[in-house]
């Protein structure tokens, strides 16, 4: 038994490493001709950094130890007394949570899209990592959020809402683009995007079982349910709102669905992640509009897609969690006889996250803005980042 | 001589290009080009936001010829590009002072 949970776990980690370049080319396609290769370039470096940082501290003071209320140690400083012995799955679940840690920060760059410079990049993502992802990562797993009563299967809160409301502060600090937002530029790179994130989602939310069971089956079914409802809902609003069903918005809604399953995959059963997926993909339809009342430039609708998303999901949990079908010890939510205890509960949740990541990203935004600046010059911005920062066009003719 | 430039839908570019070989031409320059005319451009909604698209994908179309053959080369483009509806596009016919085959040094006539 412990080998298939092994192998299971194993292969969830290399699916949720395939999401980063998933994201990449999900968030380039939509992204300008002259901009897509930053905006890769962007994730891809998340991958470079992160794991190394991950077995470094990251590990240790998420994790280690597991029970800490609100931050770890370095006991597990470069995974010092980790070893093979046992059945290995330490280091499995060591690589596993390393791939989260890793496309976290990668989800902002969507949002700083066009403007933002590389080198400040490059330095706000290990510190983001450390300073905000880190400790809202021990509060859900193990910390005081979970002594709480509050639940997150796969990561909703820990880092969908907190990269989401990262990226809006991001964003406020950054300033808008200079010139108009323009289409996409190739849509066939955003669904080539999209279906590698769904297929890495499987990973994402049936790994978070760690181990190869019937909950790690049935977060696999609410998954792939949520993802398809929250897709037919935005592109039936679409398709009456504004008169075309568009691949942007089936994109956009199987990631709102995906990204609402997130915090549930393992808590809820039968049609529950359908209604989930139509909820979460008819709010987020809408929630991508907040932008241009409250006059943010989220350029890749990073905000309404995976802070609203995440959070909507993560609350839904408290009307739709299933116990009894999981043989699980986490509270019933309310349309299975429990009280509102666990909506609660998950509104405080996702409340401390908001909080503790906007306003240290914030901070750190601040910080980079008045020491190294965080926005690439206007002829910079005007000429393309691929050029300015990087050297290379990607379509050579 | 004479250029004669043609801009044309690029769905009709086949059906030009068949018209000319059977009128004689032996060689043209085709580019893809945008632009507008009274056609104008599109919206298209992305996320619910609309975007103005003004220009309209075209292909142009050069083609060199001698003086007597100008009138003929361009009832054969209007015949094959036209579909009736607004957005066919142009043709107009400039002078060439000199033309020269670059493999054997031919000018003139000979080089067209």
């Amino acid at each position: 038994m412990e080998s298939g949970n092994i192998a299971w776990v194993l292969i969830s980690a290399a699916l949720v490493l395939f999401m980063t370049p998933g994201l990449a080319f999900f968030y380039g396609g939509m992204d300008r001709n002259r901009n897509v290769l930053n905006m890769l370039m962007m994730n891809f470096y998340c991958v470079l950094i992160i794991p190394i940082l991950w077995v470094a501290v990251g590990y240790s003071l998420s994790q280690n130890p597991f029970d800490a209320d609100f931050i770890g140690g370095f006991d597990s400083f470069f995974l010092k007394d980790i070893t093979v012995a046992g059945d290995g799955m330490t280091l499995a679940t060591v690589a596993f949570l390393g791939m989260f840690a890793a496309i976290t920060p990668a989800l902002i760059s969507g949002a700083v899209a066009d403007r933002m410079k590389f080198s400040a990049w490059a330095i706000f993502v290990p510190i983001w990592s450390l300073l905000v992802y880190v400790p809202v990562f021990k509060w859900v797993y193990g910390g005081w959020l979970a002594d709480r009563g509050s639940i997150d299967f796969a990561g909703g809160t820990a880092i969908h809402v907190n990269a989401g409301i990262a990226a809006l502060a991001a964003v406020m600090v950054l300033g808008k683009r200079k010139s108009a937002p323009t289409p996409p530029h190739s849509m066939p790179l955003v669904m080539i995007g999209t279906g590698i994130l769904w297929f890495g989602w499987f990973g994402f939310n049936a790994g978070s079982a760690l181990a190869a069971n019937g909950a790690a089956a049935q977060a696999f079914m609410n998954t792939f349910l949520a993802a398809a409802a929250a897709g037919l809902a935005w592109i039936l609003i679409e398709w009456l709102r504004d008169g075309h069903p568009t691949n942007l918005g089936a994109a956009s809604g199987i990631v709102a669905g995906l990204v609402a399953i997130t915090p549930a995959a393992g808590y809820v059963s039968g049609a529950s992640p359908i209604f989930i997926g139509l909820i979460a993909g008819a709010i987020c339809c809408y929630a991508v509009r907040l932008k241009h009342k409250f006059g943010y430039d989220d350029a890749l609708d990073v905000v309404g897609v995976h802070f609203v998303g995440g959070l909507v999901g993560s609350l839904l949990i408290g009307f739709f969690a299933n116990p009894s079908f999981f043989e699980g010890s986490f509270m019933e939510g309310i349309f299975y006889g429990g009280g509102a205890k666990l909506l609660l509960e998950q509104a405080i949740a996702n409340g401390a996250a908001i909080v503790w990541s906007f306003v240290l990203t914030y901070g750190i935004m601040v910080l980079l803005k008045k020491t190294i600046g965080v926005r690439v010059s206007e002829e910079s911005e005007a000429a393309g980042l691929d050029l300015a920062e990087h050297g290379e066009t990607a379509y050579n003719n | 001589m004479k250029l004669i430039t043609a801009i044309v839908k690029p769905f009709k570019l086949d059906d030009v290009k068949d018209a000319l070989k059977a009128a004689g031409v032996q060689g043209i320059t085709v580019s893809e080009v945008r632009g507008f005319g009274r056609q104008g451009g599109h919206t298209e909604t992305y996320r619910g936001a609309e975007y103005k698209i003004d220009f309209v994908p075209k292909a142009r179309l050069e083609i060199v010829v001698a003086d007597d053959a100008v009138d003929g080369v361009i009832d054969a483009i209007k015949a094959a590009a036209s579909t009736g509806k607004i957005g066919d596009g142009k043709i107009w016919v400039t002078g060439v002072d000199r033309i020269i085959r670059i493999r054997t040094g031919e000018e003139g006539h000979d080089a067209v």
